[in-house]
């Protein structure tokens, strides 16, 4: 018997089957859609498969009363997920759709601290969305962009919806694409510098969620953040879902 | 069900408006309080009380208005109330709890200012808040600056008089405050046309001393394991004791404390032993803001205190009752309030003290700080909360918000890694 761990986001769904040993058998992503607890279900195809479904994510709740077994908070998703993959593994920075967080664990990997971004959206997918589009970049473009200046421009708005139109008018003003990308990843570097330093930095930090897998992106806050050895799943995306199906095998073994 | 509508548009309220105030709460209280499991009987006179909010202790302030009493508003926990009432006049609390009255609070005032300076101001202007109407005199004070200001636009469209709080506890400080607690009896017997005496004085002294004395042994009833009683009930009580009649609400409340006791003695609980308890500590929270605590039980913990000034930090400390003469009241009350451990104090130290002695007593697994948004000395002093009790490995978290519910989800993934950090 298989269990199944289903991560409902804002933006994407990612479910991750494992067997009994805790071995990735199926694991896949796929945009929410206007109605995502019916696309999760979808996904999770045959339930009775699964001897539990563990639901995290921002759908948590809704997946709960209808057909998953379990829930836990991304929080603990992300922080399971990342031990599993990384053994030693201490700080988590997790930047999804809507919220970034950083999670702090202990030498056994329990979560002993973590916070999250404030309500806004800056610093988190989103942002780099919005920015992407105001630079008419696809947003798996904007990391080459960024690397094309060396400029030091910086954006003066931390809100999302000023940020694009400061965007958009350093755009009119001549400045080049390259250089305006560069000062939209700095700014969220240095958001999300600032989110890590509230906490405290304890390596090695897993980096995991959709903007991770942003290609170069990882690469590119290692160097701005001066973070050595920034760990990055193969599928950043899979980590809260993997997470929360390694949960589920071990509540099975604590409860036979 | 009597039909007020006349008693309303006596006092002068927009009644369209309020309509749309009073359709929403109903169904939040039915969702937020009479969904709970195994509530105490005695819950049923609360319940009531806010059912009726806008009716029933209308009808007894606009009663003694037409016998020629006075009203008076106050928004913080630090106006003696005790004076108030030895003077004849009645005392109700007027922190505004919901979003209703932003908007309208934000026709005159910065849209980054506290949900709270903001809906009370709001109320005033909506026209939607009974109580404000009923109000001959708005008491405010000088705890923070919001306030401060607020009282001033305020001040266009109703009388208001502010009581200068000392922002240290030097003794000068206490002599200055003895000295504001002086001029406010001289206000408030222009106010109602009679005189203070010693021997009024002292039995509203006795009669506010028992009066949190009683939520005093409510809240000591939440310190039993299985919890016998919700937090969400405790706060509405605290909540309920602003504005209702005094007499009554002790009574009811030491009706309530002997059915809980009841239930201690037999191990009952409304949540299952061992569940993790958690210390609320931060900002007022007004009627109809249930919101954080509502989140904390529905994720499976009980809130088993507050640390707010909708919590101990309004019943704690009684006024000294040996004082024979005027003088001697004066001076009791002044030391007694001077005690309130508001963030407005540098240094504030005693918050620090009491809320390790509330962990310790309440057996507290966890601290949710929270923090209404915008107020900026309570969000700078939880850099100096935090430290200290993560230093003795006291699990803490802060909780910035308002009263919209834009950010419930948000939260609700905070409380409940936060409750699985715990476990
Ligand atoms: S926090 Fe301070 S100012 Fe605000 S109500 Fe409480 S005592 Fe008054
Ligand atoms: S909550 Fe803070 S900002 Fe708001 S009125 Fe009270 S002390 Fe002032």
């Amino acid at each position: 018997m298989t269990v199944l761990g289903i991560d409902i986001g804002s933006r994407t769904i990612a479910i991750a089957v494992l067997n009994e040993r805790g071995e990735l058998l199926a694991g896949h992503v796929a945009d929410s859609g206007p109605r995502p607890l019916e696309r999760a279900r979808e996904m999770a195809g045959n339930l009775s498969s699964f001897r539990r479904v563990v639901a995290t994510g921002y759908g948590r709740h809704g997946a709960r009363a209808d057909f998953a077994t379990d829930l836990i908070t991304e929080i603990k998703a992300h922080a399971l997920g990342a031990r599993h993959l990384f053994p030693f593994c201490r700080t988590v920075l997790d930047i999804g759709g809507q919220d970034s967080k950083v999670i702090r664990l202990d030498e056994q990997g329990r979560v002993v601290d973590f916070i999250m971004n404030d309500r806004c959206a800056a610093g988190t997918g989103k942002f780099l969305e919005v920015m992407a589009q105001g630079l008419g970049l696809p947003l798996e473009e904007i990391v080459a962009a960024a690397c094309t200046s060396d400029g030091e421009i910086t954006l003066n708005s931390m809100c999302t919806v000023f940020a694009e139109s400061e965007v958009v008018s350093l755009l009119a003003a001549g400045q080049p694409v390259g250089a305006v990308a560069r000062a939209v990843l700095n700014s969220i570097c240095d958001r999300t510098m600032n989110l890590l330093l509230r906490l405290g930095i304890e390596p090695p930090v897993v980096f995991t969620g959709g903007v991770a897998a942003i290609p170069g992106l990882p690469a590119y806050f290692a160097r701005r953040m001066d973070l050595m050895d920034l760990q990055v799943p193969s599928s950043p995306q899979l980590v809260g879902a993997l997470g929360a199906a390694l949960y589920g095998i071990k509540v099975k073994k604590a409860t036979g | 069900m009597t039909d007020y509508r006349k008693l309303w548009s006596d006092l002068g309220m927009d009644l369209e408006k309020h309509d749309r105030l009073t359709s929403a709460l109903p169904l939040i209280y039915e969702e937020v309080y009479l969904q709970q499991p195994e509530r105490p009987q005695a819950m049923e006179y609360f319940d009531l009380v806010v059912a009726e909010i806008h009716s029933l202790r209308i009808v007894e302030l606009v009663e003694h208005r037409r016998r020629g009493g006075k009203v008076c508003g106050a928004f913080c926990v630090f106006v003696p109330v005790e004076i108030i009432r030895a003077a004849g006049a009645v005392a109700v609390g007027l922190c505004g709890g919901s979003q209703f009255w932003v908007p309208d609070g934000e026709r005159v005032l910065p849209r980054n200012l506290c949900p709270l300076i903001k809906a009370s101001v709001g109320a005033r202007l909506s026209g939607t808040c009974p109580y404000f109407q009923s109000c001959d005199l708005l008491i405010g004070e000088t705890t923070c600056d919001g306030k401060k200001k607020a009282w001033e636009v305020l001040g266009e469209y109703a009388p208001v008089y502010v009581m200068d709080l000392p922002q240290m506890k030097r003794p000068q400080d206490l002599a200055a405050w003895r000295g504001e607690i002086e001029l406010f009896l001289a206000r408030i017997e222009e106010l109602t046309g009679c005189r203070v005496t010693p021997g009024r004085l002292a039995e509203e002294i006795r009669l506010q001393n028992r009066l949190r004395q009683a939520l005093e042994r409510l809240y000591h009833t939440r310190k039993a394991d299985p919890v016998p009683i919700s937090g969400k009930d405790a706060l509405l009580v605290t909540q309920v004791s602003f504005y209702d009649d005094p007499r009554r609400f002790i009574d009811k409340t030491e009706a309530l404390v002997a059915e809980v006791e009841a239930r201690i003695a037999s191990g009952q609980g409304v949540f299952p032993p061992g569940a993790p308890r958690i210390l609320v500590t931060g900002t007022p929270m007004a009627i109809p803001n249930w919101k954080l605590h509502h989140i904390i039980e529905t994720a499976g913990a009980a809130v088993v205190c507050e640390e707010t000034c909708t919590g101990t930090r309004f019943f704690e400390h009684q006024v000294d009752e040996t004082g024979r003469t005027l003088e001697e009241q004066l001076q009791a009350l002044a030391e007694r309030y001077l005690k309130i451990n508001c963030s407005c104090f540098t240094p504030n130290s005693g918050r620090l003290e009491d809320i390790f002695r509330l962990v310790e007593a309440y057996q507290v697994d966890g601290v949710i700080y929270y923090n209404l948004q915008f107020c900026h000395g309570y969000a700078v002093e939880y850099y100096t909360v935090e430290k200290a009790l993560k230093e003795q490995g006291i699990p803490v978290m802060k909780v910035e918000t308002d009263y919209s519910e834009e950010d419930t989800g948000q939260l609700r993934t905070r409380v409940e890694a936060f409750l699985e950090m715990l476990r």
